[in-house]
């Protein structure tokens, strides 16, 4: 290992221009992931804050006993989709009303709304299917007038998400694919400059694994600068934005970002192994 | 110790450049490999330290056969063979010292042991004085006799030359032959193909002639050229 590393400080002493060129390629091909990681993000963000306003409602008849509506809000609240029950008395709904639709607050006289049972489903519980079951269920309580939810509203929110986790997921894979073909050049470009020593370590009796290993070291270290530099960019180009736009969007959460980097550090690892293997099968 | 047995190898776009080659080097013996350009000669020592695998028949070297060798055992059969080239194949960005001890340390010898040997070997090939220089700041003959220092550190059996002398002066020529003829003196095979007749006039030592990939004549065995005379003369008579 020893022996490995001096190989990669040597490779780097001599062609200091080309080891920069690799981490400066891997970073950008990376840093296009990164913007585009970053558009994704912020999408499913937004999409993530509408959904949080799907949301059943259950209109209660007059006169319903408040056990009953105790009892039957313990249910629902039991349901696996359910997240939240809230119980919304009539007047209640009325100082709602008033408070949403200020202009017409004098239409509402006390009395004329009902009370009613509001349900939040959980995030993976938002599809159109399930919120119409939930509904469904909900509705069949003698005491339950009515059940609204706006059906296609949530419809078109779920198609709009759909369409936006394909298209992320077409555009990333491509992203990806790029980025891996860019760095794998970038890396064969390394390993075809360093051909004559590799053609004299094997003469002298180095095994395959010898003469891989400092390329791997090489390959995995170029990755996680690359993808440290990367998130740097990245981030510096979500704070333009911030600043441009006048408020702050969303970022990676450190998970992710790490995951980013680990990733350029798996792409420049299998990239060095792949191209020093091919070389070695070659020679 | 190394034997080839009707050994012939095709390359794709070049087709046949060698064609059914028997030989066999005994341990300690100096043998000069000689012939016009693309008569194989190169061929021949690539297959001997297992560089290029035969199309057909057999290559032994110390024990390894050419056809169960397993790509990872390739290695090993190197480190038993040293390996000299016309142009030095030494790594330009490290001294004569370093380009000897990188040989011992990618066989993974003891650390400790590293300096001493390979100060012992420069003082054997005469560069004890140069062991800090860096290939370009030495002549063509001082280049190569760190290559063969480096060839000889791993303790081979025998030093494979391919044309060890082709580019240096007379001069040069004669120290590197000289140093060839003592470490073949000390117990190693040298197996050398050379274009230099002067070399070979002024040794006894076995010379094998080939030409367009055989063997036609070898100095240890006259049958050989008859065969081969006999085999041109059929050829001859057959295609008028």
């Amino acid at each position: 290992m020893k022996l490995a590393l001096r190989e990669v400080l040597l490779a780097v002493r001599r062609a200091p221009l080309l080891s920069a060129l690799g981490v400066v390629t891997i970073a950008f091909s990376l840093f296009a992931c990164g913007l585009f990681g970053l558009v994704a993000v912020n999408i499913r963000d937004a999409l993530r804050r509408v959904e949080e306003r799907v949301e059943i409602r259950a209109f209660i008849a007059d006169a319903t006993p408040v056990e009953a509506v105790a009892a039957a809000m313990g249910d629902i609240a039991a349901f696996p989709e359910v997240a939240h029950v809230d119980y919304v008395s009539p007047d209640s709904a009325l100082t709602r009303a008033r408070r949403e639709l200020g202009e017409f607050a004098d239409v509402f006289e006390p009395g004329v709304l009902p009370g009613s049972i509001d349900i939040r489903l959980k995030p993976d519980f938002r599809d159109p299917r399930t919120v119409k079951a939930v509904a469904g269920r909900v509705a069949s309580y003698t005491f339950v007038d009515d059940v609204r939810y706006g059906e296609d509203w949530v419809t078109k929110l779920y198609q709009l998400r759909t369409i936006a986790t394909i298209v992320g997921l077409v555009l990333g894979v491509a992203f990806a694919a790029v980025a891996t073909i860019i760095i794998g050049t970038t890396i064969r470009m390394a390993v075809l400059a360093r051909e004559r020593e590799i053609a004299i370590m094997r003469l002298v009796g180095a095994t395959d694994a010898f003469v891989r290993l400092p390329f791997l070291i090489e390959g995995f270290t170029k990755g996680i600068l690359g993808g440290f530099l990367a998130l740097l960019l990245t981030w510096i180009a979500s704070a333009l934005i911030d600043q441009a736009l006048g408020f702050p969007t969303a970022f990676f959460a450190p998970g992710v970002a790490a995951l980013g980097v680990l990733g350029g550090a798996a792409i420049g690892l299998v990239g060095s192994a792949v191209s020093v293997s091919r070389h070695l099968r070659r020679v | 110790m190394i034997r080839l047995t009707h050994v012939s190898k095709v390359y794709p776009r070049t087709g046949r450049v060698l064609d059914d080659v028997s030989l066999h080097v005994a341990k300690g013996e100096f043998v000069f490999l000689t012939g016009p350009s693309g008569s194989g000669k190169s061929t021949l020592l690539k297959l001997v330290f297992m560089e290029e695998r035969p199309s057909a028949g057999e290559v032994r070297v110390s024990g390894a056969n050419s056809a169960s060798l397993r790509r990872g055992d390739v290695a090993r059969v190197r480190r038993k063979l040293g390996v000299v080239f016309q142009d030095f194949r030494l790594l330009d960005d490290r001294t004569a010292h370093a380009n000897v001890a990188f040989a011992l340390e990618v066989t993974g010898a003891p650390t400790a042991a590293i300096p001493g040997k390979v100060n012992r070997l420069l003082t054997q090939v005469g560069l004890a004085s140069k062991a800090q220089a860096y290939p370009r700041e030495l002549s063509g003959g001082e280049q190569q006799r760190v290559a063969i220092a480096r060839a000889l550190v791993n303790d081979p059996f025998v030093l494979v030359a391919d044309e060890p002398t082709g580019n240096l002066d007379d001069r040069a020529t004669r120290g590197v032959f000289q140093l060839l003829r003592e470490i073949n003196a000390a117990g190693t095979a040298v197996v050398m193909a050379t274009h230099n007749l002067e070399l070979m006039r002024r040794s006894d030592y076995r010379t094998i002639e080939m030409l367009h990939g055989r063997i036609v004549a070898d100095s240890a065995d006259p049958s050989v050229a008859e065969r081969e005379a006999a085999r041109r003369a059929e050829a001859e008579t057959v295609t008028p």
